[in-house]
């Protein structure tokens, strides 16, 4: 999947979690300091993405997925 | 200063029904009689004895932001509207967030979540139960989540005490004030635990109509032909204040809470006292608290539930402490039209006892077409009846399983 295909989904994923507008959620926004994701969404972001993207993101991996480019990446790789 | 004898007043309500999704259109649907018992998805609940309930008029979802109401369970989503418009009511005061408090009851709390997450348990695993399951099915979510909403850091409780709680958390709400914990505190209760397995554990009981056939006529408190009650949800929320603290801003007052009284049957879990020698004890207790004689009585919103026991164990009760002067009183059973809120009822009708108080109306009760004859009260049906000015007070009579008695008096101001 490309990079920008993943950086929708991933963005309608936040969107419907936390209602950031998806025009607001670019690849250097940090979850937590920037988007209102806290620890309990963010379960429920990486539970959407493993859903949606058909990867699997360990609980350990979490901790480095700060930004949303962090995750585009991680899955982008994870799907290769 | 704040001591015992602290009195305490009411500055804004709020609530979300069955018959309507804010306080103005409940009222009106109230006082013309409009039933918000309707029949349930008629798939989901083909094999249980009860096929009906009364669901709120006004979709949560249709009120809330998607973000945040896909966080809480429905209990505490209708918990949030009914704060908010109670909130916005009394003027949004401003205060010191330690003097503000909060107690939101429920009877059952978020128990549809649970079963929505033992349901994914069960079909994908672990990996996808909701973080969010556990502040959704915690009693005092309701509660928590009102208190972030208003900031409220005075202290946030959450009574349970099954169809009493809503009455209890005004009790307890009185009296956290009254000792000198807070100035203003948002109090209220909350219950959407409709839900094929509740249906089926409530008629499993025998506590419940089976009027399928007519859902709208399915409580009638009071009436010869009264089966069993029907279950509702809602959640209504009052905003209770010193009367200094209120005073002090000149914030609008509906009355004030006079008084309350908590006894238990020590009876049954389940079953009133056949004499309603506990509610007896509850609304002696509130009316003695509020310093009201019997004859300054002019309305109760009684508990009415709708069951061949019930109904009868609180007139008993209703006529024992009132004496004669129980002719006089005109007695609304508003469960008739709001169906069993449970968690909720008793703010629900704290809230429609201070309007008839404050608007000087009793609202009616439907389906009374064969009065029993063992009631005794004078019971408004018809047409909604005009209550006389002047020095007066209400009752509000709320009854749990387990034995809870919680009576309300509220005082004109």
């Amino acid at each position: 999947m490309a990079n920008t295909e993943i950086l929708e989904g991933l963005a309608a994923i936040v969107n419907e979690v936390a209602g950031t507008p998806v025009a607001d959620i670019t690849p250097d926004k940090a979850f937590i300091d920037d988007l209102d994701i806290d620890s309990l969404s963010m379960v429920e972001v990486v539970m959407a993405c493993e859903d949606k993207f058909g990867v699997s993101i360990p609980d350990g991996e979490v901790k480095n997925l700060k930004t949303v480019g962090d995750a585009v990446s991680y899955i982008e790789k994870a799907q290769a | 200063m704040s001591t015992s004898q602290t009195r305490v007043v009411v500055t804004g309500l709020g609530a979300t029904t069955p018959v309507g999704g804010d306080v103005a259109s409940t009222w009106d649907g109230l006082l013309s009689g409009r039933s918000g018992v309707r029949l349930l998805d008629p798939q989901r609940y083909a094999e249980l004895p009860v096929r009906f309930a009364g669901q709120v008029a006004v979709d949560p979802l249709e009120v809330l932001p998607k973000p945040e109401a896909r966080k809480l369970d429905r209990c505490q989503q209708l918990a949030l509207i009914a704060s908010r418009e109670a909130w916005a009511d009394a003027g949004a005061p401003e205060l010191d967030p330690e003097r503000l408090g909060v107690v939101v009851a429920t009877g059952i709390g978020g128990i549809v979540s649970l079963l929505d997450n033992y349901d994914i348990l069960n079909t994908r695993g672990w990996t996808r139960v909701s973080p969010m399951s556990v502040p959704q099915l915690m009693p005092n979510g309701s509660a928590a989540w009102v208190g972030l909403d208003l900031g409220a850091k005075a202290g946030i409780h959450t009574p349970v005490s099954a169809c009493a709680s809503g009455a209890e958390a005004i009790g307890y709400a009185l009296e956290m004030i009254r000792s000198g914990r807070a100035d203003v505190v948002v109090a209220g209760g909350t219950e959407a635990c409709i839900h094929p397995i509740t249906v089926a554990a409530f008629a499993a009981m025998r506590a419940l109509s089976t009027r399928n056939d007519e859902p709208e006529r399915a409580s009638r408190p009071y009436d010869k032909g009264r089966d069993g009650f029907v279950m509702g949800e809602g959640a209504g929320c009052l905003v209770l204040e010193s009367a200094e603290h209120a005073a002090a801003r000149g914030a609008r007052v509906y009355a004030e809470v006079a008084g309350v009284g908590m006894t238990a049957d020590g009876h049954h879990i389940a079953q009133p006292d056949p004499e309603g020698r506990g509610a007896t004890r509850a609304i002696r207790l509130a009316l003695e608290a509020a310093g009201a004689a019997p004859s300054d009585v002019i309305h109760v919103n009684a508990h009415a539930t709708s069951t061949p026991q019930g109904d009868i164990a609180e007139a008993t009760a209703i006529r024992t402490v009132l004496g004669s002067a129980a002719d006089g009183v005109a007695v609304s059973g508003t469960k008739s039209m709001t169906g069993h809120l449970l968690g909720g009822a008793g703010a629900v009708e704290s809230v429609a006892a201070i309007l008839a108080l404050y608007h000087r109306v009793a609202p009616v009760t439907v389906n009374l077409d064969d009065p029993d004859d063992e009631i005794g009260l004078d019971v408004v049906h018809g047409e909604p009846r005009t209550l006389r000015e002047g020095d007066a007070v209400v009752l509000n009579n709320s009854f749990g399983f387990g034995g809870h008695n919680v009576a309300l008096v509220f005082r004109s101001v």
